[in-house]
């Protein structure tokens, strides 16, 4: 065969299992073929394949930084019938991986900026590596704010990450739950995102903002960051369409003459306004 | 290549196939199944139907197999053993009268598998793939190939086009190197064409109703146009009958069958039209109503395969009008949208 099998994945090995939230899971991964992870490599935003042998594959993106070398990780929600065959796996046990697949953060044409990072529930794990990714290179950029939101304060996902975000001075951190999702203990703030994000009140002057969370979150958020000034360039998000293939093949994440797999996930606001609202 | 013509006498045809059989090739033809017509395998062309008008499932399976083993797997110790399926075994193949618009259509399935990353399955069933078109002596109220760029006599993706002439012989076109190369395996039944060989008057009188890039405008500029695209799918049940029929539609999904032991990864037929194409894990799905993912299906076919890839996904042979249950007639739906007020 002169062309190499484009859905053959890697296997990899399960090396650690953390328990982020109710339902959800980070693995960290390791290449099976220690030869095959040195020749790995990719950037913040892109996503990969992953698959339990026997029940399928499904679409995360790549949740650890590119500048934490010789692992990968996914952070995942148990849904269907993947993720649920995943949540069942040991550490030690093996998974299938194909990637990296799609676009990237343009992180070097930030440099000198400041960065607004706004996530919601489940979201975040894309936003972690891309925030792991600019805060290995720290200097590059000036203010770093992050907006965290999940429905409950069980909900918050990388809950030692927030912690340690927290405790840095060049970080500035909100996170807030959804009105009810609040405990008695909890300190952070009660709303919704966009609507925290308004009472936050955030300079658009030489800011990037990345909005990362579920469709309707990314929507409102869109509106908020409009009102502050935000240019529609200035504005990322990921696209979360439903995929199989990862390289615009199989028709699933097919948005206007777009391929989310191929052509994003990652997309500017300007980008988004000019496709059909499908995602 | 510049197209070669000779004469195929019409008992020259059976000749072929037994040279073609006899080299090791499988020979798959239109061939009468009751009410359908179908490409199967022949042995000899006394199986085949070769007055068909159109068959009811395309020839795409050959390059797109319905169901298709991309990966097997199995666990053995503790670490899971993943292999390829092995292309090279598959049989040199040709397909003997298949219509223009079948032939076209490899082309638009061809630029969907290869436009950027290279998908080795399908190349690797094209590369063994023998064309032997047959140009159209009838048409049917579906057929619109002259509406889409095409005709019933189009030589776009044939290696070799016949047509059959008033006395009954063959005009063979020889188009391509392969069809070069499989007329080596019996050049004496390729004769000198005569002179006065007149293909046009031996095809179909298909009607141009429109062309198909303003059909791909026209539904670019009506996009937003809810009413029309509803008003279209009102009836639409979402089988996805048309996808499965039509020999250009490559949506396709991924399924594992077997045990966490041992099993296979299989890519499977998929259709835009399902609801389940495109729902999100969270419940949310981009396109929720019938409107919009018929609009997905037209909008696919004339204005985003030639804007990403070059190519109209769309070769006008009529079946995904024939196969509804509820007679949604694209050829129609299209004429609709061009007549639709702005």
């Amino acid at each position: 065969m002169s062309d190499a099998n484009v859905y053959k994945p890697s296997v990899m090995r399960i090396e650690k299992i953390t328990e982020e939230a109710p339902g959800v899971k980070t693995f960290r991964l390791l290449f099976n073929d220690p030869e095959e992870g040195r020749r790995f490599s990719f950037k913040a935003g892109q996503f990969g394949e992953y698959s339990v042998f026997g029940e399928g594959e499904c679409t995360f993106c790549i949740a650890s930084s590119p500048t934490r070398e010789g692992y990968i990780e996914c952070t995942f929600r148990q849904a269907g019938r993947v993720t649920s065959a995943l949540f069942e796996l040991e550490e030690g046990d093996t998974i299938g991986f194909r990637g990296p697949y799609g676009n990237t953060f343009p992180i070097e044409e930030w440099k000198g900026k400041n960065l607004l990072f706004i996530a919601g529930g489940i979201a975040l794990p894309p936003m972690r590596c891309l925030i792991w990714n600019c805060l290995d290179r720290r200097d590059w950029f000036r203010d770093v704010t992050i907006l965290y939101g999940a429905r409950t304060v069980a909900d918050l996902v990388y809950k030692r990450e927030l912690e340690e975000w927290a405790a840095r001075p060049d970080v500035k951190i909100v996170t807030t739950v959804d009105p009810g999702g609040e405990t008695p203990e909890w300190k952070g703030k009660v709303g919704f995102v966009p609507t925290v994000l308004e009472g936050m009140a955030p300079s658009s002057e030489n800011t990037i903002a990345i909005v990362c969370g579920p469709p309707i979150m990314i929507k409102f958020t869109f509106i908020a960051l409009d009102k502050a000034g935000f240019k529609p360039d200035a504005i990322f998000t990921t696209l979360e369409n439903r995929m199989k293939c990862g390289i615009g093949k199989c028709g699933r994440c097919n948005v206007g003459p777009v391929f989310v797999c191929k052509d994003g996930p990652v997309f500017t606001y300007a980008q988004i306004k000019d496709l059909p609202a499908e995602y | 290549m510049e197209i070669e013509r000779r004469l195929l006498k019409k008992e020259a045809l059976a000749g072929l196939v037994e040279k073609i059989n006899a080299a090791g090739r499988k020979v798959h033809a239109p061939v009468c199944e009751g009410a359908r017509v179908e490409f199967a395998p022949i042995d000899s062309i006394a199986e085949a139907d070769l007055g068909y008008v159109q068959t009811t499932q395309s020839a795409k399976n050959l390059l797109f197999p319905r169901v298709e083993r991309i990966l097997s797997f199995k666990r053995r110790g503790g670490a899971m053993e993943t292999a390829d399926p092995d292309l090279s075994a598959l049989p040199e193949t040709v397909v003997l009268g298949m219509h223009p618009c079948d032939a076209a259509a490899i082309g638009s399935l061809g630029a969907i598998f290869t436009w950027d990353t290279q998908d080795a399955f399908f190349k690797a069933r094209l590369e063994k793939l023998t064309v032997v078109g047959l140009s159209c002596a009838a048409g049917d109220e579906y057929c619109f190939c002259a509406s889409v760029g095409l005709g019933p006599g189009s030589t776009e993706g044939s290696d070799i086009l016949l047509t059959r002439l008033a006395s009954g012989d063959f005009l063979a076109e020889i188009v391509t190197a392969k069809g070069k190369a499989l007329v080596e395996l019996a050049p004496e039944l390729f004769l000198p064409a005569p002179a006065g060989a007149d293909k046009d008057s031996a095809l179909a009188r298909i009607e141009k109703s429109f062309t198909r890039e303003e059909a791909g405008e026209r539904a670019k500029a009506r996009f937003d146009d809810d009413a029309l695209w509803d008003g279209q799918a009102l009836r639409c049940l979402g089988c996805g009958a048309c996808a499965y029929v039509c020999p250009t539609c490559a949506c396709f999904d991924i399924q594992d069958e077997g045990t966490t032991s041992r099993g296979v990864r299989l890519r499977c037929w998929d259709s835009c039209g399902f609801p389940a194409f495109t729902i999100h894990t969270s419940g949310h799905n981009p396109r929720e109503e019938q409107g919009a993912r018929w609009r997905q299906r037209l909008m696919h076919k004339f204005s985003y395969m030639p804007e990403r890839q070059d190519v109209f996904g769309c070769v006008g042979c009529g079946r995904c009008s024939r196969a509804c249950p509820v007679d949604m007639n694209i050829k129609e739906h299209l004429i609709d949208l061009l007549e639709a007020k702005s």
